[in-house]
């Protein structure tokens, strides 16, 4: 056992408040989709429009600080991504209920499994950015309509961007659980929290 | 005038020079500062601020008058021109003839409150602005016919009888079972004013009948409002007070607005300084960007006509008739009386003469697609009578750029048609016994044939009862913005807007498909983490059981 420090003040800091925005977005997204009542249309689409907003913010901070920190490379791999994916994916089917050892170690440079790395990965690079540019084109439809953009799409739109809502949810769900498979069931959890994680010996 | 000038000038470059010079400085200024906010709209005016003239003054006005084209005649020696203007007016001709050659207007389409005027002159032309159409042979082009003092009458006193073909009491006269006193035409000649509410109420606040009945947003309730029933037209103090003619605003005696060629959508915005054919529509002053604090709103304008919003309930004080079943007529009781039933607030839900009646107050409008074109069924339209017909409906549809959202007091009822020829009838309704006068004979056969004879129409002989529905799109009582509906009042499962279709609506609509990959996402992952979870749980036990061992 040795502890470890993963996650700088700035990643920390960031990693919460997109948690906050995402769960604000969704919460106030599934208001304004009818899907319950409970703070009041207008409020809840404003409430989503300035958390949009946020988001937007937060990602292009992100995008800032990993590119002139150069902790972008945590995602970078070498060698045969897929296999390594599979690796990883085998332990969660299998490893992981015969007490094996993860598979790949965390350390100060390497704080991500191959499987992190694509799905944080895909999600900040497509995923979010998909969400973010669908969501800005229904909210300034009447705009591009005006520049010429098809009235018809409407629909199109709103149901893209709430499809990659209800897949943001299975991976907020998938997210939080993943949290428990930790050296303890809480120590992926207090690592984001302090920075500070145990872990496993070499 | 403006349109003179524009027409005066053939040279375009001119044109775009006096555009570029004068009209867009003055347009951006507008835009930059014209906020219609809450502010007395009218200064305080005595009579002399108002007018140049004295009709209290006025030679030919200081003598007694037997009658009211008497008056006319008066009238006429100093507005020469007022009698030529009045007969191009459709308050005149209750004619509207329409681009695809259908002939409207209240002399000629269906309704399905008294069904049609022709044939019972007397008492629908109480409703005319002139004296004496009590049949076919009324003189359209009679200068003295037009009677001035309807519109004009600035004392309060003058009334036409209700069944006196437009003139009013000229002697003391007992009508319907109420009296009408002589009115002092000499008084009334003496103290003309432009219109106020009062003028244009005595029709158009009682269309139908009486109070309420027709319209659902103009009743005398808007004689003295206060600003919840209608921010624009509020008389208390401190409050905008405007009159009918502050939108309707009439030039040469054309007062702009119509019911049968609607502006659903002004592109056009403020009508200042450059103003339009539609001087009565919301936009002409509040423009095509009015929401300032929710920009969003603006966005809803395109597709969604300010009335929708802004008027969110009709018939807010005083109930409107919603339904009409002339089916029901002709009941007496055990003595053979006329039977008159009323409901708790003392409307009649039942009489004799005309059927069944249904009443709603302060109730939700209906909402349609609506294009600014209206589809009649008129007297010749042969029509399939196996549903219910619509008199009219509002044509549009959610794809156009012409169509909006807008609401409706929809009347529905019953009444008469030609089961064979498959066509409205006209009953004739008004007049003396033996005349075949439903309200006399009680006999449809015998008022369908009387009516039909009289308008030169066929009808088989045979007739049925047939129920309908008439769309009156609502533009008044306007409520405070405060009062406004809220966006889930339409953006919600079950709201407003449940039954329009053709678009996509956030809140309301979902797509199956989406909803379904996204109730498997959310439920598999859930699944997924439990069975995951218990499977660790358990094999982790397991373990620690084998180690002990």
């Amino acid at each position: 056992m040795r502890k470890v420090y993963l996650y700088a003040r700035f990643q920390r800091f960031w990693h919460w408040m997109q948690a906050l925005i995402i769960f604000a977005l969704l919460f106030s997204g599934m208001e304004i989709h009818g899907l319950f009542k409970l703070m009041g249309y207008e409020a809840a689409f404003h409430m989503h429009n300035y958390f949009a907003m946020g988001l937007l913010a937060f990602i292009l901070l992100a995008f800032f600080w990993y590119i002139t920190t150069g902790d972008f490379r945590q995602y970078l791999t070498e060698g045969n991504l897929l296999d390594k994916i599979l690796l990883q994916a085998r332990y969660y089917m299998n490893g992981i209920f015969r007490n094996e050892p993860h598979p790949f170690k965390k350390n100060e440079i390497s704080r991500l499994n191959p499987l992190q790395r694509i799905t944080y990965l895909m999600l900040t690079l497509v995923g979010l950015p998909a969400q973010i540019i669908v969501g800005f084109i229904y909210f300034y439809f009447n705009e591009l309509v005006a520049l010429g953009m098809d009235p018809a799409l409407l629909a199109p739109i709103a149901y893209f961007h709430t499809l990659l809502a209800y897949l943001l949810v299975g991976f907020v769900i998938m997210h939080v659980y993943m949290t428990t498979t930790g050296h303890t069931l809480t120590s992926n959890i207090k690592a984001m929290v302090t920075g500070w994680e145990e872990v496993e010996d070499d | 005038m403006e349109h003179e000038i524009s027409v005066s000038i053939p040279n375009p470059s001119i044109m775009h020079k006096l555009m570029m010079a004068r009209f867009i400085p003055v347009l951006l200024y507008l835009f930059i500062t014209s906020t219609v906010t809450a502010e007395v709209y009218h200064n305080p005016v005595d009579q002399l601020t108002k007018s140049t003239a004295d009709h209290t003054k006025f030679p030919q006005l200081k003598r007694n008058f037997k009658s009211g084209p008497e008056v006319t005649r008066a009238c006429l020696e100093c507005h020469t021109e007022a009698s030529r203007q009045i007969h191009r007016t459709k308050h005149w001709t209750w004619e509207v003839p329409m681009k695809d050659g259908k002939m409207l207007g209240k002399q000629h389409v269906v309704n399905n409150f008294c069904i049609s005027v022709e044939g019972n002159e007397p008492r629908c032309t109480s409703c005319h602005i002139g004296y004496g159409w009590k049949d076919k042979k009324f003189d359209f082009a009679s200068q003295l016919n037009v009677d001035c003092l309807i519109c004009h009458d600035g004392t309060g006193t003058y009334q036409k009888l209700p069944a006196g073909a437009g003139h009013p009491a000229y002697q003391t006269t007992v009508q319907e079972k109420k009296t009408y006193k002589k009115v002092n035409l000499s008084n009334i000649a003496r103290h003309v004013q432009n219109p106020d509410r009062h003028n244009c109420g005595t029709c158009h606040f009682e269309g139908g009948g009486a109070d309420a009945v027709k319209h659902g947003d103009l009743d005398n309730s808007l004689l003295k409002p206060d600003r919840s029933l209608d921010i624009h037209m509020a008389s208390g103090k401190g409050e905008l007070n405007m009159t009918c003619t502050d939108c309707h605003k009439t030039e040469g005696h054309q007062v702009p607005g119509s019911r049968y060629e609607p502006t659903a959508a002004d592109k056009h915005g403020f009508d200042y300084p450059l103003p339009d054919d539609f001087p009565t529509t919301c936009s002409s002053c509040h423009g095509n960007t009015p929401h300032t604090t929710n920009k969003k709103l603006n966005d809803h304008i395109d597709k969604v006509a300010c009335q929708t919003c802004h008027i969110p309930q009709i018939a807010k004080e005083r109930a409107t008739k919603m339904w009409w079943d002339w089916s029901k007529a002709g009941k007496f009781d055990e003595k053979g009386k006329m039977i008159v039933k009323k409901d708790s607030t003392g409307l009649p839900t039942y009489i004799t003469k005309k059927g069944e009646f249904r009443w709603e107050k302060n109730m939700e409008p209906e909402y349609r697609w609506f294009n600014g074109q209206m589809n009649y069924t008129t007297f010749l339209t042969t029509f399939d009578d196996r549903g219910i017909v619509q008199i009219n409906h509002p044509d549009g549809k959610a794809g156009d750029t012409l169509s909006r959202i807008w609401p409706f007091k929809v009347h529905r009822g019953k009444q008469p048609y030609d089961t064979q020829l498959k066509r409205f009838v006209k009953p004739k309704l008004y007049g003396p016994k033996g005349s075949g006068a439903y309200w006399s004979d009680f006999s449809w056969d015998k008022s369908i044939s009387a009516g039909m004879t009289n308008a030169g129409l066929k009808y088989s002989g045979k007739y049925d009862f047939i129920e309908t529905e008439m769309y009156w799109p609502i533009s008044h009582m306007v409520s405070p913005k405060e009062d406004a509906m809220g966006c889930v009042e339409c953006h919600a499962h079950g709201g407003r807007l449940e039954s329009l279709g053709g678009f996509y609506l956030p809140g309301r609509d979902m797509n199956p498909l989406v909803e379904i990959i996204g109730f498997l996402v959310t439920i598999g992952s859930l699944i997924g983490i439990i069975v995951h979870s218990i499977m660790r749980y358990t094999t982790q036990k397991k373990m620690k059981r084998e180690d002990a061992a």
